[in-house]
């Protein structure tokens, strides 16, 4: 097999393999202090084995390895859940200004009042949007957003002497992370099945609160893309049980202006920067996770959070009274925290709500074009995305379509998730495609549905045209091979 | 018009009539009406020239580090960054794309990917290095949690050096608090080797200590190291990544688990934030560490890629069974750190570090020969040293930066008693005309004294 270490070659070859001795990719400048032997008691490196390359060596081979992806800048990127949008340049410029890139965190306060000014500025706008009383711009990522929150409700309830509250229900149409984010919060994770109509289901979930609740962690829109249609009793029976509500934030680009999550009962939300408010999404990360909180919660925010000293002047960190602690050090991502906050004042407050409003427009339509073709399992308007079936012939699966939409220069939407849907395909255009665009896409996979009949073999093969074809997942897993050692390679 | 929404008035007019409506409002009708559409007191859109102007103005509020003598470390380090390094990680094909999760489309982003495991796991002496978490404090976190499970959950106490940076110090505090678990060695100021190894006893699952200490310290951990497996508990090492172009990788030495603060390997300050968190196992810990893998397979014809595998440790697999909640990590800060250690590469790296280190011996003799101060730290240290001042450290800071100069960190800012200790930073940026320039305003405040 050619996972054998010996016969393994990248289309791309690794930059060691570029190496040549006395190669340098930097100048860097000659001593102009006296020299001092190293400690003599502290063992010392014998070997530095990275790479000897050129400055164009390590330029080359970037730009090639980055021209074999797919990205939002090359391509439409519908994938659900993940509000692939574009990333406004000027977000990346300003969060570069020397000001901003050249700050350091421990400065004394008098010295960095811009960026809190920033912080506070943007603590205060994202609570606007909510109805949240505070907001904690700490956490990294959302799942770290998730485990803050949950952290918040774990402390809430041990200082009422409440020890009994050790369960979190999760419906099954919830973001991914919650249950793991429940685990690292000390919780037991408990499942709540979904409604015809894709809400929660009211009558299991009044069944299952009682006083060992702790709480509830609510994706809303749900992964289905619709709204959950009794929120206010949802939230009412948890807070009736004593419990308390957790929003996953993930997909608060749908509800930009037209709901204030804390007013429908919601605790505490994380917010996704990098989904809801266009900060890029870097192959993976960094993220930004801020968390917002009503009454009951701000107290336990994580810290440190800025407040105003004299209004629009002054600004001092400082922790909420009974906060959970830090999750990081520092302030929370901040270059991703300077995007989003460059983007909400471009925006303003009308242009968060006409984000909102074309997403859910170009989701509805984009779901509009295709459903003769495409089974939408609960069908009835959608919010920011949808989630269709690809079973659209015999033999043929949500992955052979994803594949196939590659050949036609398509990043492929979000595949088997929500798990409640079998062969799951989950849209989400954004605002940012236009309508040209969105019937480009749909005339693709209704093309693709006719393949599947015609010609399905086309789409079991593909994709045809990507650098290499589809790859064995399982086999990678069987031996894995995860850095140049194990390559082989030196 | 908002330049990042496209539609002019007859799209979205061709769009709603194909959807039988009159009015986008119609589609958020499942929105309780009593609050549906509130008001928004936000202020009105700015074109991005505007912007641009305002974001200027706030920036110009802190204080730059290029524009002073800059000597302030303390976990997030002003190292240089190349023109190249900056080109190359602005591709938009690398900043503007997903998590690979379809391996087809995103061989660029994996092959980084792997090729950022490789260099981190030569660097640190480790087998298997995951493609990143938050930041240098989660990661020393989730070590601690990960060595806690390999342990099977008897054991309960892990011990930490005092001399981690104290906020890595709360953020372990956060994270073990819902599992039951302790902590010994910060209350008891324990950070020297053998006051460490006095604190192990069968309860304990793991040991972590830095290297270099919050101090700048660089201590030896190889007896301490086997003393943690001699007693059954798994040794934890938080590192600098720099300081191990000239010393010992903790790998070398036996660390079960490497965690580290990456931010200085080709990513700038930035207000503490995006940082790189280093995250390296060995052996089978593999199976139980958190976060994504970048591995290599095949495809149907036999050519070589790369996949994200040994998914099933991961949130979106193995649910409430995940071996971490992390999903977002650092990617692009970690394509950052390839691309400095692929520039900098044998030569440079260590360049930087040895630079680093003399600068640092220079600045710390400078400092130490002046009257009145004293340079605290017993032993060798790398990059950061602790001065005693005659007067508040706070009030040095303060009264240095009027002449541009940023002479460290008042370790009252974590340790309220030690109210006149400095912590001085040095790097391969600060040059002796900066040193002798610090040296001499501090004389001048210590003869003021």
């Amino acid at each position: 097999m050619k996972t054998d270490k010996k016969s393994i070659r990248t289309v791309e070859p690794f930059i060691w393999e570029l190496s040549v001795p006395g190669r340098v990719g930097v100048s860097l400048p000659e001593a102009d202090v006296p020299e001092y032997p190293l400690p003599g008691e502290i063992p010392l490196r014998t070997e530095l084995p990275l790479p000897e390359v050129s400055e164009l060596d390590v330029v080359r081979h970037f730009t090639r390895l980055s021209r074999l992806n797919f990205s939002i800048d090359t391509h439409m990127y519908p994938l659900g859940s993940c509000t692939m949008k574009y990333n406004p340049k000027v977000n990346d410029a300003v969060s570069s200004l020397p000001g901003f890139s050249e700050a350091h965190p421990l400065l004394s306060e008098e010295l960095c009042q811009g960026s809190l000014e920033l912080l506070y500025r943007l603590q205060t706008a994202l609570a606007e949007l909510s109805g949240f009383q505070a907001v904690s711009l700490q956490p990294a990522a959302g799942a770290q957003g998730e485990l803050a929150g949950v952290l918040m409700i774990r402390a809430y309830h041990l200082d009422r002497g409440d020890r009994k509250r050790t369960r979190i229900l999760i419906p099954d149409s919830a973001h991914g992370t919650n249950p793991a984010s429940v685990s690292m919060a000390g919780f037991t994770a408990e499942q709540i099945p979904s409604d015809k109509r894709g809400n929660v289901d009211l009558a299991v979930l009044r069944e299952r609160c009682d006083d060992t609740v702790a709480g509830l962690m609510i994706t809303n829109p749900n992964t289905l893309g619709l709204f959950e249609e009794q929120i206010e009793e949802v939230t009412a029976i948890v807070h009736q049980a004593g419990g308390l509500v957790y929003g996953d934030g993930a997909n608060f680009n749908a509800l930009l202006g037209y709901l204030k999550p804390a007013h429908v009962g919601i605790d505490v939300m994380h917010f996704n920067l990098h989904k809801t408010f266009s900060t890029p999404h870097g192959g993976g990360g960094p993220g930004a996770g801020p968390v917002g909180a009503g009454p009951a919660l701000a107290p336990y925010l994580p810290g440190p959070i800025v407040r105003t000293v004299e209004p629009d002047v002054r600004y001092t960190l400082f922790y909420p009274e009974k906060t959970i602690g830090r999750l990081k050090s520092f302030y929370g991502n901040f270059g991703v925290l300077v995007r989003a906050f460059t983007y909400i004042l471009q925006m303003g407050g009308e242009g968060l709500r006409a984000v909102a409003e074309h997403a859910v427009l170009n989701a509805n339509y984009l779901k509009h074009l295709i459903e003769k073709r495409y089974r939408i399992p609960y069908n009835r308007p959608c919010m920011h995305e949808f989630v269709a079936t690809g079973d659209v012939a015999p033999g043929v699966h949500t992955m052979d379509i994803a594949k196939r939409l590659l050949d036609y220069g398509f990043h492929p939407p979000t595949v088997y998730f929500p798990l409640i849907v079998k062969e799951a395909l989950m849209i989400e255009p954004t605002e940012t495609e236009s309508r040209q665009t969105l019937e480009a896409f749909a005339e693709a996979l209704l093309k693709i549905a006719e393949e599947a009949v015609s010609s399905p073999e086309l789409l079991h093969e593909a994709p045809h045209d990507t650098p290499v074809g589809r790859l064995d997942e399982v086999r990678a897993a069987r031996e894995p091979i995860l850095n140049r050692t194990q390559t082989g390679i030196t | 018009m908002i330049p990042y929404i496209p539609h002019t008035p007859e799209d979205r007019q061709v769009m709603l009539s194909a959807l039988g409506l009159t009015n986008v409002e119609e589609l958020f009708h499942s929105i309780p009406q009593k609050h549906r559409k509130p008001e928004i007191r936000l202020p009105s859109p700015l074109s991005e020239a505007e912007v641009v102007r305002e974001l200027k103005r706030i920036a110009s509020r802190n204080t730059s580090a290029e524009e002073t003598a800059f000597f302030l470390g303390a976990g997030a380090y002003r190292h240089f960054v190349p023109a190249a390094l900056e080109a190359i990680v602005s591709r938009g094909e690398f900043l503007t794309s997903y998590t690979p999760y379809q391996p087809e489309a995103s061989q660029g982003t994996l092959q980084a990917m792997f090729e950022y495991q490789s260099l981190l796991a030569d660097l640190l002496g480790m087998d298997t290095v995951n493609a990143s978490h938050y930041d240098g404090a989660a990661a020393l976190a989730e070590g601690v949690l990960l060595a806690y499970r390999a342990k099977g959950g008897e054991r309960k106490t892990a011990v930490l050096s005092s001399a981690l940076h104290p906020e890595y110090i709360s953020t372990v505090r956060t994270y073990i608090e819902p599992h039951g678990l302790r902590i010994r060695g910060p209350g008891e100021g324990a950070w020297k080797p053998e006051e460490l190894a006095a604190l192990v006893d069968d309860s304990v699952f793991c040991v972590a200590v830095p290297f270099p200490t919050f101090l700048g310290d660089l201590v030896v951990y190889r007896t301490l190291c086997t003393a943690t497996h001699e007693k059954g508990a798994l040794f934890v090492v938080s590192v600098d990544p720099i300081s191990l172009a000239l010393f010992e990788p903790p790998g070398a030495y036996g660390a079960d688990i490497v965690t580290g603060e990456g931010q200085s390997l080709g990513s700038h300050l930035s207000f503490g934030g995006p940082g790189l968190g280093i995250f390296a196992t060995r052996g089978e810990l593999l199976r139980k560490m958190p976060g994504r893998l970048s591995g290599i397979t095949c495809d149907r014809k036999d050519r070589n890629g790369f996949v994200l595998t040994l998914n099933t440790r991961e949130q979106h697999i193995r649910r409430e069974k995940a071996t971490s909640n992390i999903c977002s990590n650092q990617g692009h800060v970690a394509l950052r750190a390839a691309v400095y250690l692929s520039l900098l590469g044998k030569t440079g790296l260590r360049t930087v570090a040895e630079l680093t280190y003399r600068k640092a011996r220079y600045a710390s003799e400078r400092l130490g020969s002046i009257p009145g101060y004293r340079v605290m730290n017993s032993g060798p240290f790398f990059r950061e040293f602790v001065v005693r001042c005659p007067i508040p450290a706070e009030e040095v800071v303060h009264r240095l930066a009027t002449q541009k100069i940023i002479p460290g960190l008042p370790l009252s800012r974590y340790y309220p008693d030690r109210t006149q200790d400095l912590l001085v930073c040095v790097t391969e940026l600060n040059t002796k005309e900066e040193i002798d320039r610090l040296a001499d305003a501090l004389s001048r405040v210590g003869a003021e004294v």
